[in-house]
């Protein structure tokens, strides 16, 4: 049986997938924005915070890690107003995504913390650096260039898992896609047209993410044996 | 009408968590078989199959579990493929799997170095007994830990399908909130059930990564 593609119905509801693609990026945004912050905190109690915080902060990875998203999200949305907070569903997902990063990203900053041996910045300051200086250029940039593909990795994984939401009817583009799907009954044109744009955006940001890494990680130039060296590479730089 | 959260309703679940142990395994198995021949493509392959694969992987990596699973279960029945929940439920994320397996499996086939293929080589070994005796066994240990991390990722992601109505854990725990209004207690009991059966498994991984960091350098 020769199964007919139409993408017309589909098509014309197109600007229902453009507003479901923004508000899929403006969810994730969101999430990851407050997932990272999460992360850094959890990453630098579990390194440098005392003992009984440092289990704190792996219990709450371990938990996250280890029970579906789905799951978390239903724990927040139904679960939470039995207790008596109330959240939108929106609001609900964008903390449920956060958390569910926010255990993820806790492992892999505390990674890239525990990288970085003590004596580079002992080095780092035996040379006169500024402790701020030293945080910067020896402790977070190579850090973060050790786990830049974990990290944004697992940053489109957020992206794509924010799919999950529509299950509690929070507006983003997997919801826009059901939506348009139930009203044409072209499911698979749909579902199709849904897939490429998150493909697209996947892409995307992987763009955008070399192209972050390429100018956090660039290396500087050695420095010149003279200074009459490094005056003509100033003057050459500056015309 | 409406029931109260007891031990009836644990037992309702617990039968649920047997059907995600069966699709997980499912999934693992055909995922897995998949997933262990695209590897050797992708990496040993001839150019077209390489460039083949590599893109089979983009793609499925960059789109949600949810949209592979509602095309397999809503978009193939009209191309004349029925597919019961079960069914969709076990090629999408059979698909899946293999996407992401092929990858992890892949970098342990090229984390060997490339002495060892010349060494076995000058073995006079042929191609196959290279890769049957001297790449695969050491990619194979390097492997385990992050296999079995992965399992735990299959484990979760079984929970997506109950969106299509395949009572597994998840969906099983949504039938019993409409059934007792007591989401907290129900959705920790499947929360604690999920972690009960990941657990073990995160930290089976840890364990084998761990191994591999402690033996020497090669």
């Amino acid at each position: 049986m020769a199964y007919q593609m139409n993408f017309t119905p589909v098509m014309a509801l197109a600007p229902q997938l453009v507003e479901g693609a923004l508000n899929t990026l403006i969810l994730s945004g969101q999430a990851i924005v407050a997932g990272l912050a999460i992360g850094v905190v959890g990453a630098v109690s579990r390194t440098e915070g005392p003992r009984w915080l440092d289990r704190a902060v792996g219990v709450y990875v371990e938990l996250f890690r280890n029970t579906p998203l789905l799951v978390q999200l239903f724990l927040i949305f139904f679960g939470l107003p039995y207790v008596g907070v109330r959240l939108s569903a929106n609001m609900a997902a964008i903390i449920a995504i956060a958390l569910n990063l926010g255990a993820y990203s806790t492992e892999i900053l505390r990674a890239g913390l525990q990288a970085i041996p003590r004596t580079q910045i002992e080095a780092g300051l035996a040379l006169g650096l500024s402790r701020l200086q030293v945080v910067r250029y020896v402790v977070i940039i190579p850090a973060l260039q050790i786990i830049y593909p974990a990290l944004t990795g697992q940053l489109t994984l957020t992206l794509l898992g924010s799919s999950i939401a529509s299950a509690i009817s929070a507006t983003e583009l997997t919801a826009a896609g059901a939506r348009i799907e139930s009203t044409t009954f072209r499911s698979l044109e749909t579902f199709l047209c849904v897939a490429v744009i998150y493909i697209a955006m996947t892409f995307a940001f992987r763009f955008v993410y070399w192209r972050i890494g390429m100018w956090l990680f660039r290396r500087k130039a050695p420095p010149k044996p003279s200074l009459i060296a490094d005056a003509i590479e100033v003057s050459r730089a500056g015309a | 009408m409406i029931r109260s959260f007891g031990w009836e309703s644990v037992e309702f679940l617990i039968r649920g968590a047997g059907w995600t142990l069966l699709l997980s395994l499912m999934t693992f198995v055909i995922g897995g078989f998949f997933a262990l021949i695209f590897a050797l493509l992708r990496t040993l392959g001839p150019r077209p199959v390489r460039l083949a694969i590599a893109g089979f992987i983009q793609l499925v990596q960059a789109t949600p579990l949810l949209i592979i699973v509602f095309l397999a279960f809503y978009g193939l029945s009209f191309v004349g493929l029925h597919f019961p929940p079960m069914v969709a439920a076990g090629v999408s994320l059979a698909v899946y799997t293999t996407a992401f397996l092929a990858d992890i499996w892949r970098g342990c086939i090229e984390a060997i170095p490339k002495q060892q293929w010349e060494a076995a080589d000058a073995l006079a070994l042929t191609r196959t007994q290279q890769l049957r005796y001297v790449i695969l066994p050491q990619a194979f240990k390097i492997s385990l830990g992050p296999t079995v991390g992965f399992m735990v990722q299959i484990v979760k992601n079984t929970s997506v399908v109950a969106l299509i109505g395949f009572v597994e854990l998840t969906r099983a725990g949504q039938l019993l909130n409409n059934m007792t209004f007591q989401p907290f207690h129900v959705f920790l009991t499947v929360a604690a059930i999920y972690f009960a059966i990941c657990y073990p498994l995160s930290f089976l991984s840890e364990r084998l990564k761990g191994n591999r960091h402690a033996r020497p350098a090669h």
